[in-house]
Formats: structure tokens, C-alpha cells, sequence
């Protein structure tokens, strides 16, 4: 089992003595596109943010390709929320997605030719070609989200965690997003999207994590995307979902 | 050499390398912190002194580096341990600084050193204070030192551009990618720090916040790449100097209080007229044409 892309054993969370994440165990195969979902505060980030080790984590492991995320660093590719860097930092679209290959590059060394023919391939897969040399905060939020998942791409990982990259972008972008992670599906990457749009989610993952605090359900979107699980991951608040976009 | 044209050569090699310097603290979010440094340094320098008993460069930069260093990780640790971040930066340099402040009138008698020059600075003293090699005069002190420090600068940001540039633009990205974003951080306060001594004698403690601070939120007007912030925020550096040693002579004033005076001018104005990020742009784009 431990030789799935990516294992969490009894990952345990706290802030200020305050639990987070509680006993979260799970396993991702390959080439699965996986949505985690749950109400606000219930520790999506904090589970991506606690397997990349920016947060320290109480209990648990991770094994990305059976050994400790540690030692896998480079075959892990993470993309932020948007809002999480400085968009009026002086530096453009290109740029920034050349920054997914510095760990390709190596240490104190510079980008070759072939770095930015590869960071430009990569703009124009998410159609932001044009935008090339454009500053980054002249860019909408939706292009902004798209030079962020070119940047990943550019880093050519095997594992992404995506943290909620359909939020605020357009209609063109959200497809433009689906396009891609099918792609990386089909090259077979393994991608975690934290997610918050319930309606969408049969349509977009194979995979769902219903997680608030602990996980409440995990497994096939077909067989875990129940109307009692998700009732039981939101404490009963959701009334508004049509029974197309849930299983049973 | 004239003394005008060593005076000015100064004051530039402190532009550049304030500017060089300031352009990541701004980009960083931490221009406190080197207000922090500047200030704490003072104990540094004093405490070379206590062991070397001189305030030769070398001795100086070695001793301002280390607290320069210190600072950085006693901010850190105390961040780490729940105290509030510019809690923490105001806890820190307070201290250091007075500590060095005791030390200093403690040795008042024996040592050309006092707070007042610590915190001013006299650039109008640096010609006098030369290096001399083998009975022959090469050249003010400061102007060595300065150079010196301008290398180290040079060096580190040339070599560790790309890192500079992620660590600083997007941290937890940086970290996954296996940046060392600890050693940038520490050598980036290192550099910090020797800016700051080597700039100390000129221009004092507070004028190098101003001249570290100033340039960089200038040229952040003016451009969009961080190449070219790093030329535009030196550049802005020395033309401030020009202008502020101008207006000195003219008033018979303190220089290092002109050319610092100067960087709030030229901020000013680019607040108002730069191409993109100016007001009057701003204004020009809402209203409608």
C-alpha cells in the first residue's frame, strides 16, 4: 500500500493546543483526480499546508511514493491560494512560471534556453501566452490562478495539491482548470484539489475526501459522495443541492 | 582626489548599497527590521572595540555582523514563541541598542565613539580618515570599507538572484521547491548588517533606514522587474546624494540630513509622476477621457 502516490497515516494537527485535524488516514492511487471538501474550517488547507510540512504536524506520516515526503520534495508540486503571495511584486507572467523550474535548474544556477521554452509552452497551454511579459498585478484574477497552474506545470511534479484554484476565476479559466487537470489525469499525475463547490463535484473528481476535522468519508466520488456523508461533514446545513449532483 | 569628490563618492557607494540591499527588505515586508539592525549594530560595533581596541573595518564589520545576526535570530525565536512580530523587533533592538549605549559611555573617555555620531553620523569627517599603505595615503576609510561591502553585496545577488527572487515573492513555494529560504534569510540580514556598519560612520543609525528604505519604495514605483528595481533603487540613491550634498553646501547645513531629505523628495514627486503606480496616472485612468 505504501507505494500509492501518496499515503497520510494518523495525521494529527493542532494550533495552540487547539486540534485542527484529528486522525486523518488515507491513500491516494495513481492518476486519480481527488476533491477534498468540507465546510470552512474544517482544515482543508491546514491538511495540505501539514503534509508539505509548513505546519508542524502533532502525530502522522506522509509517504509519497513510499518513502517520507521529505525525502520526495521534488515530486510534489503545490499551488497556493491566490491571495497567499504579493501580486504587485515587479516581476511577469513569464517569470513566474520559470520559477516552477528553479528546482529543475538547480541551486544558485540560472535558467537555460530551454527553461523558458518549456515555461512558455506551458503559458500557452493555459492560454496565457499573450500575456507573457505582463506584469503579474495587471493580470485578472482568473489569469492570475492560470499563470499559477502553468507554474506548476512547469514544475513537472507527480503529485499536486492544488489549494482552491477555482475560487473567484471565470468561466474560461474553471474549464481552462478541468482541461488541465484531465491532462495531468490522462499523463498520469495524481492531483488533490481542495474544493468548495459541492455542485460540481461528481463532474470534476474520481476521488472525494469529505473531511471536517476528521475524515468523515473517503473513497470513489460514485460510492463516498453521499447525501448522509455530506450531511454529516456539514452538520446537516446543506439543503440546496439537487439530487443530480450527489449519489443516493 | 578633492574633498567634495570623496564626499560624494561616499555618499553614492552608501546609496547603492543601501539601495541594493533595501530593494528586498521592501519587497519582503521588512523594513523594520532594518531600522532593528541599524540600531543594534551599535552594540556590535562596541563590543569589537572592548575585544580588538581599535574601530578598524575589519574588526567593525565582523562584530556587526554577528549582532546584525543575532537581532535576526532572537526576532525569530521570540516570534516562534508566541510574541507578536514587531513586538518581538521592538523588544530586540531596544535592548542590544542600549546595551551598547552603556557600553559606549562607559569608554566615552578612551574611544572616539558617542552616541550622537552613532545616530547622525558625520560624513564631512570621512576624507580626513584615511588608509594608509607603506607611509602613502590610498584613500578615505569609509571609501574602502564601503567597497568592500559593495562587493560582498554584489556577490551574493548576482550569485543567489533566483533564490532572492522566490524566497522572497512566494515562501511556502520556495520551501517546497527546496530553496534554502533560512540561509537566504540570514544572509540576506547579513548583508543587512554590513550595509549598515559600513554605512554607520557616514550617514549614522536612523539616516541609513532612510537611505535602506527610501530608494527601494521609490524605484518600486517605477518599474515592474526586479532587475531593474535594483538599478532604479541604487541610482535613486545616488542622485539623492548629489542633491542632498548640493543643498548642504548651498544651506550650510548637515549633509547627511539633506541627502536623506532628498530620498523623501524624490519618493514624493514619484509618488505623484511615476509612468505606472503614480497618483496623477491613477486619477488620468478613473476619470473618464
Amino acid at each position: 500500500m505504501k507505494m500509492n502516490p501518496l499515503v497520510v497515516e494518523q495525521m494529527t494537527v493542532a494550533y495552540d493546543r487547539q486540534l485542527v485535524l484529528e486522525d486523518v488516514s488515507f491513500f491516494i492511487p495513481k492518476g486519480k483526480l481527488v476533491g477534498v471538501i468540507g465546510p470552512n474550517g474544517a482544515g482543508k488547507s491546514t491538511l495540505m499546508k501539514a503534509m508539505l510540512n509548513f505546519i508542524p504536524r502533532m502525530h502522522g506520516h506522509v509517504f509519497v511514493y513510499g518513502q517520507p515526503y521529505e525525502k520526495q520534495r521534488h515530486l510534489v508540486g503545490y499551488v497556493p491560494q491566490r491571495n497567499s503571495v504579493d501580486w504587485d511584486f515587479p516581476t511577469n507572467a513569464l517569470d513566474v512560471v520559470l520559477m516552477g523550474r528553479y528546482g529543475h535548474i538547480g541551486l544558485w544556477k540560472r535558467p537555460k534556453k530551454e527553461d523558458v521554452d518549456m515555461a512558455m509552452q506551458c503559458l500557452d497551454k493555459v492560454g496565457m501566452l499573450p500575456y507573457a511579459k505582463r506584469q503579474i498585478s495587471q493580470l485578472s484574477g482568473g489569469q492570475q490562478q492560470r499563470v499559477f497552474l502553468a507554474r506548476a506545470l512547469a514544475q513537472d511534479a507527480s503529485i499536486y495539491f492544488m489549494d482552491e484554484p477555482f475560487v473567484g476565476v471565470d468561466a474560461a479559466t474553471e474549464k481552462a482548470i478541468v482541461q488541465l487537470l484531465n491532462e495531468l489525469k490522462t499523463r498520469g499525475k495524481t492531483v488533490l484539489v481542495v474544493h468548495h463547490d459541492l455542485q460540481t463535484v461528481r463532474d470534476y473528481f474520481d476521488y472525494v475526501l469529505l473531511l471536517n476535522k476528521r475524515v468523515i468519508a473517503f473513497g470513489e466520488t460514485e460510492s463516498v459522495f453521499t447525501y448522509d456523508h455530506i450531511q454529516k461533514t456539514y452538520g446537516g446545513k446543506v439543503t440546496f443541492l439537487s439530487s443530480t449532483h450527489i449519489v443516493g | 582626489m578633492s574633498y567634495t569628490m570623496w564626499i560624494l563618492l561616499t555618499a553614492s557607494l552608501v546609496g547603492i548599497n543601501c539601495g541594493l540591499v533595501g530593494t528586498f527588505l521592501v519587497l519582503r515586508k521588512m523594513s523594520m527590521l532594518s531600522d532593528a539592525i541599524s540600531h543594534s549594530v551599535l552594540l556590535g560595533i562596541v563590543g569589537a572595540y572592548m575585544i580588538s581596541h581599535h574601530l578598524q573595518g575589519v574588526s567593525m564589520l565582523v562584530g556587526a555582523l554577528i549582532v546584525g545576526l543575532l537581532t535576526t535570530f532572537l526576532v525569530q525565536w521570540l516570534h516562534q514563541k508566541g510574541v507578536q512580530n514587531d513586538a518581538a523587533i521592538g523588544v530586540v533592538f531596544t535592548c542590544l541598542f542600549a546595551i551598547g549605549v552603556v557600553l559606549i559611555s562607559l569608554f566615552a573617555d578612551r574611544v572616539h565613539l558617542d552616541v550622537e555620531h552613532a545616530l547622525m553620523g558625520e560624513i564631512a569627517f570621512v576624507p580626513w580618515d584615511v588608509l594608509e599603505v607603506g607611509g602613502k595615503s590610498i584613500g578615505p576609510k569609509a571609501i574602502w570599507l564601503l567597497g568592500f561591502v559593495l562587493a560582498i553585496n554584489i556577490f551574493c545577488i548576482v550569485f543567489a538572484y533566483k533564490e532572492l527572487k522566490i524566497s522572497s515573492f512566494d515562501h511556502e513555494m520556495a520551501v517546497t521547491l527546496g530553496i534554502p529560504v533560512v540561509l537566504i534569510h540570514y544572509v540576506l540580514m547579513g548583508m543587512l548588517s554590513l550595509t549598515t556598519v559600513a554605512s554607520f560612520d557616514s550617514v549614522g543609525a536612523i539616516l541609513v533606514v532612510a537611505m535602506l528604505i527610501v530608494p527601494s519604495a521609490t524605484a518600486y514605483l517605477w518599474t515592474d522587474r526586479l532587475s531593474v528595481m535594483l538599478i532604479c533603487s541604487a541610482f535613486i540613491g545616488v542622485l539623492a546624494s548629489m542633491i542632498g550634498y548640493t543643498i548642504a553646501t548651498v544651506f550650510n547645513v548637515s549633509i547627511s540630513g539633506a541627502i536623506a531629505v532628498s530620498t523623501g523628495v524624490i519618493f514624493f514627486i514619484s509618488l505623484w509622476i511615476a509612468p505606472k503606480y503614480g497618483l496623477l496616472r491613477k486619477w488620468l485612468k478613473k476619470s473618464p477621457a
